[in-house]
């Protein structure tokens, strides 16, 4: 087996393992204690919570911050699909439409 | 006559073939387009990894021959959020016997909003047969997603600049189903708040945990004051959303 493969398979690995693990915890840990009014309250905010972070970190990092721009090159796209997901509600198409506007901006014009 | 359960499972997973396979053809073709290893191993990732934006994060992390440690913690950052979906299926998923691993190994966030946004009927043994056979369809979308723009990336000679955006518009996408389902949109602002804060004042790796911990500080604060919701439901089990 080349090193390639090698790295490429423990990389794999290494990541199902990740995955798996963070989602087995709650089960593993928790398991006896689902009913708690503690963790209702979590359960039922967290998720909400955590959407929104990763919208708040990855959106500024996918946009070109520098005059003239002032991260338009992002926040259109992002624009576009909210409008549409609250329009449509068809979550292809809010997707759809956002990448393909985002790319083309990306492509066309240069930074 | 009550529905076959692979029908129930097959219209409620329905919305999820339409995301998973434009999201996993673009984890393909991202796949292909950047890393010189054979097409069919994106599906195969899909098989044994089965993570959306872990997997996309992944070929971000290939690309780079990053090392294995550092991959295992980027990979339990990102997905640190899993760990708070299981809170709410711990009682859904109780006693589901050989159907429980699988369960958990493909709680993946489109699964997660599927299983508890669904009515459940009083017979468990049946509404877990039904969780599992939608999480299997879901895995299922998402293979052949992996496998078809891996396959087609391949081929095509194509700009694949910016598809990575799909992941951010999959969030807002997330961001607007869950503001619906709760109709309560504090959340929302929190975890807004939270991230632009540690955008700004934290370095870029440690962003996201610190912006998730942040979160956490603020919900147990409020627990106190909310606390009286959740007595009555004790022996219910998960809060039903309104």
């Amino acid at each position: 087996m080349s090193n390639e493969t090698l790295y490429l398979l423990s990389f794999i690995l290494v990541t199902a393992a990740a995955t798996f693990l963070t989602r087995l915890m709650p089960f593993a840990f928790l398991g006896k204690h689902s009913s708690h009014p503690l963790a209702q309250h979590l359960g039922r905010y967290l998720p909400a919570g955590i959407m929104a972070v990763l919208v708040a970190i990855f959106l500024p990092r996918s946009a070109h911050w520098q005059v003239p721009v002032f991260g338009l090159d992002a926040l259109v796209p992002a624009a576009l699909v909210i409008v549409l997901h609250l329009w449509r509600r068809n979550a292809l198409l809010s997707m759809l439409a956002g990448t393909s506007c985002y790319m083309l901006i990306q492509q066309q014009l240069s930074f | 006559m009550p529905q076959h359960n692979w029908l129930i499972a097959l219209k409620t997973s329905l919305p999820v073939l339409f995301g998973y396979l434009p999201l996993g053809a673009s984890f393909g073709v991202l796949f292909s387009t950047q890393l010189d290893y054979a097409w069919w191993i994106a599906p195969l990732m899909g098989v044994i990894i089965y993570a959306g934006s872990g997997q996309l994060l992944a070929v971000t992390l290939l690309v780079t021959f990053t090392g294995l440690t550092q991959v295992f913690i980027a990979m339990l950052l990102l997905n640190a959020r899993h760990v708070f979906y299981g809170l709410s299926l711990l009682e859904a998923f109780k006693g589901a016997g050989w159907r429980k691993p699988y369960l958990i190994f493909g709680l993946t966030d489109e699964t997660y909003s599927l299983l508890t946004c669904r009515a459940r009927s009083e017979d468990k043994k049946r509404e877990q047969q039904i969780d599992f056979l939608i999480t299997l369809f879901n895995q299922g979308y998402w293979i052949v997603g992996c496998g078809l723009g891996a396959w087609l990336g391949r081929a095509l000679t194509f700009d694949a600049t910016g598809i990575e955006f799909a992941l951010v518009a999959l969030f807002i996408v997330l961001c607007i189903e869950q503001y619906k389902a709760l109709q309560s949109s504090f959340p929302i602002w929190l975890g807004f708040a939270a991230g632009l804060f540690s955008l700004l004042v934290f370095p870029e790796s440690q962003q996201l945990l610190i912006a998730m911990l942040l979160i956490c500080v603020v919900l147990f604060w409020q627990y106190p004051a909310n606390k009286h919701r959740y007595k009555n439901r004790l022996a219910r089990g998960p809060v039903d959303e309104q």
